[in-house]
């Protein structure tokens, strides 16, 4: 079982934990200015790289508090976790990092 | 004597502790400290078992748990009973207690005589891939014939017929050092670590002794100490240290992600008196800093003709039955070697007293010094020779060896009379765990093993895991890898040996049974079938012929089997691979694994305050999310259908009770309470005046309905809103998501209290008197207090949120009280009550009702398609706030395009017919399949109020179709409904909102 660390509370087991998709797609502040094709962009539309990835976790079974995770797709390794509003860290060499957490 | 075979002295049972257990029905004698291996051979037998496949007889081959032929049944508390009896544990791990039933496997009528055996006569039949070539046709015996006599013949011993009666345990801890393996590597290692007393260290070993090899070592001296002084003094050093845990009786099982390790402590089944209560097995998850593997090697077999006959055993488990059990393991033995470690063994065999010789198939030059050692002791020693094949059937009678000569010839026969063989063929590293922890093997060729290579955790592997075989080597490479640094001086051990695969014989090679896998009946010519009929990778040689997929994971035979397809491809061995080691490394028991979550703990009933007085009250119940509610209160001599056309005839006539407390409860506390509201629902809330309720429904910004529930503003920056029972969860969830990660400026704190107030809901004419005499501080007239307002105040002298409000059409009140007191407010109410012929109602009745008002739940008239349009429930649309989640989504153009699914009822020809919920809807029956569907039924009942049935449908383009006669598909056809509007019953007199 992974150890996720939660910026709040530190390294805990992965069940206590629950992920949310991709991080990094703010809510637009004017919806309805928007196009429908943006709008179903914003809605359903994700990527999904192979490799570093970032992604919204929340420590349901703990603080309760959500945050963001680089975590490597290929390897499943949590490269690094930061507060929620932060920008996506630069984490360098994906896959080394990775292998080191593994 | 009844133990002919247990040598005078010596040895690590304690003789002053004598015991018997029964073995196939019949009494088997030996002493505390041995194994039901040990004691079958003190009793002169070696006969454990028969063979999976081939139903041939079968010995005792180790004196571990990388046992692959004798598995037993073992009842281990036969006096307590059925339901402690459990299969394939091996007789050489088994630690012998009074009173344990012991049986042999796979075999009938009994192990002597076994009709199964006819299989091995068939072998010839029973080839590789031999159940993929021939139960292919006709396709009619797959059913019929094949699976059912292949499902007998499959599986090794008989799964229990009765539940497991043992209670298991269960236990996570966290440490710096975890060691596995308490051999030489393990104890120094865990010395080494523990010695800085602010490092928590664990010590687990699978056996019940501490020592591991050194357990059987009765000639080594380590710095002056005999091997079982060390042992002694290591273990009693541990245990004086606080920082140290020991768990002997625990496999490391699985090794996982960031060091999470698994292992299972065998808690009680060793101990003559276990009381009540204490668990079994006990399941432990450890979390590691490092872990020290330290997990020892498994000899290897050799490969020749009968191998596999009782009697022949591993040599170095020949040298543990004599040395620490104190058992000849025969009366005139043969070791049979490529190994220089197989001497101690015959050397020790030799110092007890038994007759013994040795043949190597190494030639002269290439033994070391244990040749002239064994020499000097008298040993007879034919080196370079081959072992031809083992005599003898259900007992070894003799090995027939030949001297090898020179360019592959062989030379004349000879026959060693012997009643036991030990074995080796060299060692294999046990670099499963490692492997699990997904660090890369490297293979080292000297050594002609697979070798921890580059580490994935922080992991180190120290003695014979490590390659590292000779005992001073051992020592200090597990100080090592606990930290320490250490010198040790040790005796000298016999270490290398000569890579064999399969054993030169003079005969064909491809008639030669000569046993690779023990415990799944692989031989070497099967492997070798298997190359040539195109399987070349090692993990399709694997399936196809099941080599090393036995329970014992093939231990003791996937070097040779590696080698022998490497040999056979004539390529070099790393290239062939290993195949993957999996946990668990060796089988676990269910319980262990489901520990204390079984019966009332599997899945535990979420109860609520008024549960008890509802079971006292003869409720039928059922599940609703994680809750148990009452479904309805049958009267004697009622059906469902008749208690509940008797509730809901109370309710509208009189006055009902019924338990709302599984609703879902937030609270929605702060300055920018009402903003965050107007955000979430896609009602407006601002204009809501304290004390007002409002129903209101959420959608997901994909702007499909959510949830739903009624909402009351109990301050200007307090809102007490309410979920649908199985919505709680969620829609808490949601709520804190937006509120966290969108609106984090907002001021607002979410408090979920739903198990803080239980609700009572009183629905019906007579409700507000039911209420009256228990109600202070709020003025229930009419005007003070109307539909849809919530006011606090106390209730039998309890504080109390009390809505009006109705999900029933009816007059009614929701009475929310702590949870605590629930009970005995609800019993006030109904003891009042009953003047009125108030009526407890459940969850059946309450559908109805609301079905008959048209009332929507979420979950049952929506799917997650529909929207607030769809339902009919456009007016709850705040068309004044520009935003609001899951408004822009309403605008899409296929939410607003014509042809959707809406909300509608619909009435059956024949009242007295009801509809199935979920049946299809069609226009034309008689249309051609696949028919066009319209929709589905979404609630269905009998109304006695409407004095027939009444459903609720989503249909497309519903609402365009009023009056128009429909189809709906019943478990015989088809049946005809009308489609009407949504509501069933008009509320006379005195109504919500009267």
């Amino acid at each position: 079982m992974l150890l996720i660390r939660c910026p709040y509370c530190g390294e805990r087991p992965e069940v206590e934990f629950h992920c949310g998709g991709e991080a990094h797609i703010a809510r637009p502040d004017t919806p309805a200015e928007m196009t429908d094709a943006d709008w179903a962009s914003f809605l359903y539309y994700r990527t999904n790289p192979k490799g570093l990835h970032a992604e919204r976790w929340v420590h349901n079974h703990g603080c309760g508090r959500w945050f963001n995770a680089l975590r490597d797709t290929v390897t499943d390794a949590f490269v690094q976790t930061y507060e929620m509003g932060a920008p996506r860290p630069d984490a360098g060499n994906a896959s080394s990092t990775a292998t080191k957490a593994a | 004597m009844s133990q002919p075979f247990r040598l005078p002295g010596g040895g690590r049972i304690d003789r002053s502790k004598p015991l018997s257990v029964t073995f196939n029905g019949k009494r088997l004698e030996g002493y505390r400290g041995d194994t039901i291996a040990s004691m079958l051979l003190a009793s002169g037998s070696h006969l454990a078992g028969r063979s999976f496949k081939y139903h041939r007889p079968r010995g005792i081959l180790t004196h571990g748990s990388d046992e692959p032929n004798a598995l037993l049944s073992v009842d281990w508390r036969p006096e307590k009973g059925a339901g402690r009896r459990d299969p394939n544990n091996r007789a050489s791990v088994v630690e012998a207690r009074d009173g344990l039933s012991v049986s042999t496997q796979n075999h009938w009528p009994s192990l002597e005589t076994d009709i199964g055996v006819v299989n091995d006569l068939l072998a010839p039949v029973f080839v590789a891939g031999f159940y993929y070539k021939t139960f292919m046709w006709p396709r009619s015996f797959w059913d019929k014939v094949y699976e059912p006599v292949i499902r007998r013949a499959a599986g090794l011993g008989e799964a229990p017929e009765v539940p497991d009666a043992d209670r298991y345990a269960n236990r996570h801890a966290h440490c710096d050092v975890l060691v596995v393996g308490a051999g030489p590597a393990g104890l120094s290692a865990a010395l080494a670590a523990s010695e800085d007393g602010s490092k928590r260290v664990m010590l687990a070993d699978e056996g019940f002794a501490l020592g591991g090899s050194l357990l059987q070592d009765v000639t080594s001296k380590i710095d002056g100490q005999s091997a079982a002084e060390w042992v002694e003094a290591a273990v009693a050093k541990l245990d004086a240290r606080e920082n140290v845990v020991i768990l002997p009786r625990t496999t490391v099982f699985g090794y996982y992600n960031h060091n999470h390790v698994a292992m299972v402590e065998r808690v009680s089944d060793h101990l003559d008196e276990a009381r009540d209560g204490l668990a079994r097995e006990r399941l432990w998850q450890v979390r590691a800093g490092q872990v020290v593997l330290a997990t020892g090697s498994h000899e290897r077999p050799l490969v020749f003709e009968n191998n596999d006959r009782p009697g022949i055993m591993l040599a170095e488990s020949m040298r543990a039955f004599v040395n620490r059990y104190a058992v000849a393991p025969g009366r005139s033995l043969v070791v049979a070697t490529s190994s220089a470690s197989a001497y101690r063994a015959a050397l020790d065999a030799k110092a007890a007293g038994i007759a013994t010789r040795i043949v190597d198939i190494r030639l002269e030059q290439d033994c070391g010094p244990e040749l002239a050692q064994a020499r000097s002791a008298g040993i007879e020693v034919l080196t370079g020779h081959t072992v031809i094949k083992a005599l003898g059937g259900k007992r070894v009678k003799g090995l027939v060896v030949a001297p090898l000569g020179n360019g592959g010839a062989i030379g004349t026969r000879r026959t060693l009379d012997c009643d036991c063989v030990g074995m080796s063929g060299g060692w294999t590293p046990s670099v499963h765990l490692f492997s699990q922890s997904r660090g890369k093997l490297a293979f080292d060729a000297e050594l002609d093993a697979f070798l921890p290579g580059q580490s994935a955790q922080a992991e180190i592997s120290a003695g014979a895991c490590h390659g590292v075989y000779d005992l001073k080597a051992v020592i200090e490479d597990g100080a090592k890898a606990g930290g320490g640094n250490i010198t040790v001086e040790a005796t000298a051990s016999f270490t290398g040996f000569q890579p064999v695969r399969v054993l030169p014989t003079d005969v064909d090679p491809g008639k030669v049974r000569a046993f690779i896998d023990f415990q799944n009946d692989v031989t070497a010519k099967d492997i070798k079938l298997a190359v040539r009929e195109g399987f070349t990778s090692i993990e399709h040689v694997k399936r196809y012929t099941t080599t090393g997929m036995a329970t014992d994971q093939g231990k003791t035979s996937n070097m040779n089997a590696l080698g022998l397809v490497a040999g056979v491809l004539d390529r070099p061995l790393p290239s062939v691979g290993t195949t993957t080691f999996r946990p668990p490394y060796t089988p676990v028991s269910f319980g262990a694994l489901v520990g204390p979550a079984r019966d009332e703990l599997f899945d535990p009933v979420r109860k609520t305050p008024i549960d008890a007085w509802a079971e006292a009250n003869g409720a039928a119940f059922e599940p609703v999310s994680l809750w148990r509610r009452a479904w309805y209160f049958p009267k004697a001599g009622e059906d469902m259908h008749a208690a509940v056309q008797r509730e809901c005839k109370a309710v509208r006539t009189s006055v009902g009770i019924f338990d709302a407390s599984t609703l879902g409860k937030i609270e929605v506390v702060g300055p920018d309470a009402a903003e965050f509201m107007n955000r979430i629902y896609t009602n407006a809330w601002s204009k809501l005046k304290v004390g007002g309720c409002r129903y209101g429904l959420m959608l997901r910004e994909d702007g499909f309905v959510y949830d739903d529930g009624v909402v009351a503003r109990l301050a200007e920056d307090r809102f007490h809103v309410t979920t649908t029972t199985g919505g709680a969860p969620r829609v808490m969830a949601h709520m804190e998501d937006y509120l966290q990660t969108e609106w984090p400026d907002l001021d607002v704190f979410l408090t979920s209290i739903t198990e803080q107030y239980a609700v009572i809901a009183l629905q019906g004419p007579n409700a507000r008197k039911v209420l009256e005499p228990f109600v202070t501080d709020i003025d229930l007239s009419e005007e003070a207090f109307p539909h849809m307002a919530v006011r606090e105040g106390y209730i039998c002298g309890v504080p109390t949120r009390l809505f009006r409000v109705s999900f029933t059409g009816e007059a009614g009140f929701e009475v929310n009280v702590p949870a605590d007191y629930a009970e005995s407010v609800w019993k006030a109410l109904y003891e009042h009550g009953k003047q009125f012929g108030i009526t407890p109602y459940g969850t059946e009745t309450m559908h109805v009702l609301r079905c008959e008002m048209g009332f929507i739940i979420v979950g049952q008239e929506t799917d997650g398609t529909a929207t607030p349009d769809d339902l009919g429930l456009s007016g709850l649309v705040s068309k004044v706030k520009t935003d609001f989640v899951g408004k822009r989504s309403l605008t899409r153009p296929d939410i607003t395009a014509e042809g959707r699914k809406q909300l509608v009822g619909l009435l059956t020809k024949n009242g007295q017919e009801v509809l199935d919920e979920g049946a299809q809807i069609v226009a034309d029956p008689s249309a051609q399949v696949p028919m066009p569907m319209l929709g589905h039924v979404t609630s269905s009942y009998f109304s006695s109020n409407c004095g027939r049935s009444i459903a609720m449908a989503m249909v497309k383009n519903g609402r365009a179709r009023m009056g128009e006669t429909l189809w709906v598909t019943t478990p015989s056809g088809f049946t005809e409904a009308v489609v009407a509007p949504a509501v069933f019953h008009q509320v006379q007199g005195a109504k919500a909102d009267a």
